[in-house]
């Protein structure tokens, strides 16, 4: 008689608890999405790294009209807007590991997942609307 | 004594054996191991510090003496060591984000591989963030 004919013989016990295999996805209540995502989101930065660099440079020493005018033409307010949600949705998720790993207490954990998700959010949306309040030129 | 039934434990709770391994401070203090903390602690200070990417395009978008400000902090010393602390911590978790790419890729496990790989995101970050400076104040960024 066996529990679990699928991992494992005999002689090498399964690492998985009768709870675990009960529960299964684990703590964070979700399958591989998050993974996937942070891997896809970093590919992306990398990719855009360059580019945001020379935009930087660009600007570096430079006015607000010189700044202002630079990041509303379209290529580069393009690039940014990529980046920032790249990089938001990245922080999103990597924070989300960190506190799953370290916050134990339930409601502390829920709250703190809750805080991070408003702080990214927030990010996006102040740098997307700063953007595009500059490319619309009001 | 029926009473004593509803206190019993129930039987199917016999304990399966399955390995168990010890906590972190029994190991030797690796490299690797060193990086991956380093991973995550860029990781949350670049999460902080994407404020200051926020303030920069509020700013931009605000006007020329929201802009002002932005550019006295970036241009004093300590806005100067924030933003270099930043660009290492950027360029670090890059490079490190890149060696955990091979990883996944199913690359660079065995012993010299990965602390070649590790190495590499270590020395690579720092050589990054004095090129990116150095091309900074080449353009203008000393201003």
């Amino acid at each position: 008689m066996s529990f679990d004919e699928s991992h494992g013989s005999p002689k090498r016990p399964s690492m998985r608890t009768p709870l675990g295999r009960v529960r299964n996805l684990g703590a964070a209540h979700a399958g591989t999405s998050d993974f996937w995502r942070q891997r896809i989101t970093g590919v992306a930065m990398t990719l855009l790294m360059i580019p945001a660099l020379v935009i930087i440079m660009m600007l570096l020493g430079r006015n607000q009209v010189y700044a202002a005018q630079t990041l509303s033409s379209i290529p580069v307010a393009v690039i940014l807007l990529l980046f920032i949600f790249a990089s938001v949705w990245h922080m999103k998720i990597g924070m989300q590991v960190v506190i799953e790993d370290y916050v134990h207490n339930e409601k502390l954990k829920l709250t703190a997942i809750m805080l991070n998700n408003f702080f990214s959010v927030a990010v996006a949306l102040a740098s997307t609307y700063a953007i595009l309040k500059l490319s619309s030129g009001v | 004594m029926l009473g004593r039934n509803k206190h019993q434990k129930p039987p199917m709770t016999a304990r399966i054996e399955r390995p168990l391994s010890p906590h972190i401070q029994t190991y030797r203090w690796t490299l690797t191991m060193a990086l991956s903390i380093v991973h995550r602690a860029t990781g949350i200070a670049l999460y902080v510090g994407t404020l200051l990417l926020v303030w920069w395009l509020v700013a931009a978008a605000s006007g020329p003496a929201a802009y002002a400000h932005v550019q006295a902090f970036s241009s004093s010393i300590i806005g100067r060591l924030i933003v270099f602390g930043y660009t290492w911590a950027l360029m670090h978790h890059m490079l490190s984000g890149i060696r955990h790419f091979v990883w996944d890729l199913g690359y660079g496990f065995k012993a010299n591989e990965r602390e070649a790989l590790t190495w590499g995101a270590l020395i690579g970050g720092i050589a990054l963030t004095v090129l990116i400076w150095i091309i900074a104040y080449a353009n203008g960024g000393g201003r």
